[in-house]
């Protein structure tokens, strides 16, 4: 493709698996582990970041020569802010009830550190349309982590997915229902968010013998 | 005198920062190797957190919430500016935590040594926007109540890294499989302990209603998808509702 150089797809392409910004570079666990309980509420932040993090990453690389590096951080804190205070606004108008269950977590986009671990990483060293592609990337591989999370916590936890009944009704005793299952509410809870990351963490190393750590 | 109490205990056991609401976990995974440094970065977000959260407070008592520019006049008392919110309690936390920094260093440079390399990480610590966001959501009433919230949730933040740094340490001797090893088996042990977390719930109920969450059949599935659609930290408003009831 003549758009996208073979080292801009990369850009792309790394964070989705083997330089995936939750499993790998630890980074923004903050936030996504308490909002994974819905799938829905999940594509809705991995949007928002993705949002946040592209338009930021083009800001901060477009500012990277006149910004003085003492104060670098706080003038990130300030770009990052005034895009997820347009996040915060678009969700409040448009999706109430979804901005009412994200609540603060919305809020804390701005202290995600996967956003500030780009900027620092990446965008103060390159030119606006290759941190453009890095953003994208890296949300994407946010994303990724967070819908898996997400379809497997509301799968197993409330038996639907973006609230379709898909195993059935478990009042009516229909589907999967009928012949005994039982939804696991334990997956709503909390913890389970960690013991689901942790899984993945597995299992995506025991793919690649490469990412295991020392200990 | 008694709220004060109820809320310290419970933002430490019930709301932990970390195990209930996952705040504060890029820099809890990442400086939790070892328990010296654990205390350093610990006794850091304590400090910041009993500093920004009041801090705070006043800013959205006295200018940010609906009708809080009242003070400077009735034809101001229509202004709700809390959309702002986000960025002065992100600036404020910023230049508290450079304003530490430097005082820290200059007065007592052996307490910057132990703390100062952590200073910076704190600012985008999400504990502490964390901190001031809740403060704000949960309707803290004095400041007094603001000072004990961020004192208790940085305590509740520092039992929690302690733990974590502790287990890791002893850990290294045993024979996790290869692929869990470092992070895998650190979220997985986060996880148990955030199990082991939720039992005190019950404290402040007397222990009678906390089953209630765990313990669900079918029927009560629908109203129980309600109930944590409402309330995304589920225990901790769970919990508030069953206090006021």
């Amino acid at each position: 493709m003549a758009l996208l150089s073979k080292k801009d797809t990369s850009l792309i392409l790394d964070p989705l698996a083997d330089n995936n910004p939750i499993t790998i570079q630890v980074l923004g666990i903050c936030s996504a582990l308490a909002i994974t309980a819905e799938l829905k509420a999940s594509i809705v932040m991995a949007l928002s970041v993705m949002f946040v993090l592209g338009m930021g990453n083009v800001v901060i690389s477009l500012m990277r020569n006149i910004i003085p590096s003492k104060i670098r951080i706080i003038v990130q804190l300030v770009v990052v802010a005034a895009l997820v205070i347009m996040v915060d606004q678009v969700l409040k108008a448009f999706a109430y009830e979804l901005s009412k269950t994200l609540s603060v977590f919305v809020g804390l986009i701005i202290t995600n550190c996967i956003i500030m671990g780009r900027f620092e990483a990446f965008a103060l060293a390159n030119g606006p349309w290759r941190s453009f592609l890095d953003g994208i990337g890296n949300s994407a591989g946010y994303g990724l982590i967070l819908i898996i999370i997400g379809f497997f916590r509301e799968l197993l936890g409330s038996g639907t997915l973006l609230g379709f009944k898909v195993l059935g009704d478990p009042i009516e005793k229909t589907g999967l229902y009928a012949i005994g299952y039982e939804n696991n509410g334990f997956m709503l809870l909390s913890p389970m968010a960690l013991i689901v990351v942790g899984l993945i963490i597995w299992v995506q190393r025991s793919r690649n013998k490469a990412l295991i750590e020392e200990n | 005198m008694l709220e004060h109490v109820e809320l310290f205990f419970k933002s430490i056991f019930i709301d932990n920062m970390v195990f209930a609401t996952f705040l504060g976990m890029c820099s809890y995974l990442a400086v939790s190797k070892k328990v010296t440094t654990a205390v350093g970065l610990g006794a850091a977000v304590i400090f910041v957190l009993a500093v920004t959260v009041p801090l705070n407070w006043l800013l959205d008592q006295y200018l940010l919430r609906d009708g809080a520019l009242a003070w400077l006049g009735p034809e101001y008392a229509d202004y709700n500016l809390s959309f702002l919110s986000f960025i002065l309690f992100i600036a404020t936390i910023a230049t508290m935590v450079q304003l530490v920094e430097i005082v820290v260093e200059k007065f007592s440079p052996a307490l910057y040594n132990s703390l100062g390399i952590f200073l910076p990480l704190i600012a985008v610590n999400c504990a502490i926007l964390g901190g001031s966001l809740f403060m704000q959501s949960r309707d803290i009433q004095t400041l007094g109540l603001a000072f004990n919230y961020g004192l208790s949730s940085g305590i509740g933040w520092f039992l929690a890294i302690l733990a974590i740094a502790a287990i890791r340490e002893k850990i290294r001797y045993s024979n996790v499989p290869a692929p869990l090893r470092g992070l895998g088996i650190t979220f997985i042990i986060t996880g148990l302990m955030a199990i082991g977390f939720m039992s005190f719930g019950g404290m402040l109920t007397g222990g009678d209603e906390a089953p209630k969450e765990v313990e669900q059949n079918t029927a009560q599935q629908v109203e129980e998808d309600k109930i944590i659609k409402e309330t995304k930290e589920n225990t901790v408003s769970y919990n508030n509702a069953i206090i006021n009831e």
